[in-house]
């Protein structure tokens, strides 16, 4: 019921919505994955970041995508939270009271090693504009513990200007994703950070709009 | 020969249509001929726009004669997706977002007051009473830094693209003159012709015999012979279409030739605010011509001076 619902609310609102209304344009469409699982890492400035990479797969992928989002925004309130989980099927993980017996990650590690996927925002939080933010340790731990599972970068132009941080009307900037070739980094967490990192300041370079 | 007569007798909607198509069916020609004779040279964006050109007048055709609703949508939409390709490609800021949603919901009120065939409102709504509030608008989030940066784009936006490319939304209303066969509608398909022909025969003159630059800083391509062959051309061209129009044959080349400078002029102010911004197209969303923006930056000239032409002489 929940899949049938999401499926409905990804055709009849969020396809016009990107497809018309924001006019996304989209590279590199070819390096998106065929198959569960993987990593999907990109830029965060807006709301409408997640929306957009989820309605680049098929309907059928849906159900087994999770976006990782913090429990503190989207646990905030009941109404909030039953939406975020029904149409977007959030992960929500702890990103304030952490102690050592409540990792966050395992949550992110038990969804991959049961082969579904997940979106990861490595800064942590949403950008003001299109600037990368320092990125969190977090995505360098879970691809140390699943070097098999492709990680896809993404790098998303103009998503802040047409729902800024803190708005709630969505305006029709022309927005771009620009998508990359899935890497499998090696080496140090440190190491993994700064490749990932520096593909996504990469493929904001290659956009029409930084 | 049946043929002729069907072309002489049928409504001047329907010759207009065999016109374009005639015109198209010769540059399709034209390039398959090109493509045969210098198979080394790389044909590719000449093919691109080309096939574009089709799709194009295609949508225009069926938009402009359907019916009224269609013809209203259809230049909304237009307005709509060029304010926005516009809007995309400046420096806005975060204190700019509420009064560019005004700006956007400008367009269906605006559209609207047209439908409804007001046209005092039309003419004052946006030049007077948007142009008061968006200021204001700008004002209340006490972000006075580029205040009014902010407010001349926004305006400038709605003038050149709201309103002025709304001007052919409400020719396409306007009724009969006299007991002549020409209407709104006939006229504003005599107007898109000849400001695209234009457009083409300014490039192609410029492309083969252009030698002096106009205005090279702007537009590096814009030449003398280009301006001159334009306009030449177009007025010449035009005579052809005097079926949708009750001009005579000096009204006609003088019309055409108003078209065709007010045509060059928005073709030379829009390359200004791609330099502005610093790109070259305004987007990528018609193949071989860039932006929808790129396609219609005449218009936003010609539209409204032809319109206010036809008003004063003809309405």
């Amino acid at each position: 019921m929940a899949n049938l619902i999401r499926a409905i609310f990804f055709v009849c609102v969020i396809r016009p919505i990107m497809g018309f209304f924001i006019g996304l344009r989209v590279r590199g469409r070819e390096n998106l994955p065929q198959k569960h699982p993987f990593i999907i890492i990109a830029n965060h400035s807006s709301h409408l970041d997640t929306v957009a990479i989820m309605n680049l797969f098929p309907l059928k992928f849906l159900s087994r995508i999770h976006p990782v989002a913090a429990a503190d925004y989207f646990n905030r309130n009941t109404i909030v939270s039953f939406v975020s989980r029904l149409f977007f099927n959030i992960l929500p993980i702890e990103r304030k009271h952490i102690c050592h017996n409540r990792n966050p990650l395992d949550a992110i590690s038990a969804i991959l090693a049961a082969g579904s996927s997940i979106i990861l925002f490595p800064e942590g939080t949403r950008s003001l504009s299109g600037e990368i933010a320092p990125f969190h340790s977090g995505i360098a731990h879970v691809a140390k513990q699943f070097p098999i599972v492709p990680i896809i970068p993404v790098y998303m132009s103009n998503m802040w200007r047409a729902l800024p941080k803190g708005e709630f009307i969505i305006l029709p900037f022309i927005c771009e994703m620009n998508i990359g070739k899935p890497i499998y980094p090696d080496g140090s967490k440190e190491e993994i950070m700064e490749i990932l990192r520096n593909t996504i300041v990469r493929l904001k370079g290659e956009s029409s709009w930084q | 020969m049946n043929n002729l007569l069907l072309f002489a007798t049928s409504s001047p909607v329907r010759q207009a249509a065999m016109f374009i198509l005639l015109l198209l069916t010769f540059s399709s020609f034209l390039v398959w001929l090109l493509t045969k004779i210098l198979p080394q040279t790389d044909w590719k964006e000449l093919t691109l726009r080309v096939r574009s050109w089709w799709i194009m007048a295609t949508v225009f055709l069926v938009a402009v004669t359907v019916n009224r609703t269609l013809t209203l949508l259809f230049f909304a939409l237009m307005s709509f997706w060029v304010l926005k390709e516009y809007i995309t490609i400046l420096d806005t800021r975060r204190a700019d977002h509420r009064a560019l949603f005004w700006a956007f919901l400008v367009i269906p009120i605006h559209y609207y007051f047209i439908s409804i065939n007001w046209y005092l409102m039309f003419l004052i709504f946006i030049p007077v009473y948007v142009f008061l509030f968006l200021p204001l608008r700008l004002v209340l989030t006490e972000k006075t830094e580029g205040f009014l940066s902010s407010a001349a784009k926004i305006q400038w936006g709605l003038m050149a693209f709201v309103f002025g490319l709304s001007h052919m939304a409400y020719l396409s209303i306007m009724p009969r003159i006299g007991g002549l066969p020409s209407s709104g509608q006939t006229l504003l398909i005599f107007l898109v012709i000849v400001t695209e022909m234009n457009d083409v025969f300014q490039y192609l003159w410029g492309k083969s015999l252009g030698r002096h630059k106009i205005l090279p800083l702007v537009s590096p391509k814009k030449t003398s012979e280009g301006f001159w062959g334009g306009i030449i051309t177009t007025s010449v061209l035009s005579l052809f279409l005097r079926f949708l129009t009750p001009f005579g044959v000096f009204e006609t080349i003088f019309f055409a030739f108003c078209i065709a400078v007010a045509g060059f002029f928005g073709d030379v102010v829009m390359s200004a605010v791609k330099r502005d911004a610093g790109i070259k197209d305004f987007s990528n969303i018609i193949p071989g011509h860039g932006g929808a923006l790129d396609r219609v930056d005449s218009l936003c000239y010609t539209a409204p001076i032809f319109f206010h032409l036809m008003a004063y002489f003809y309405y």
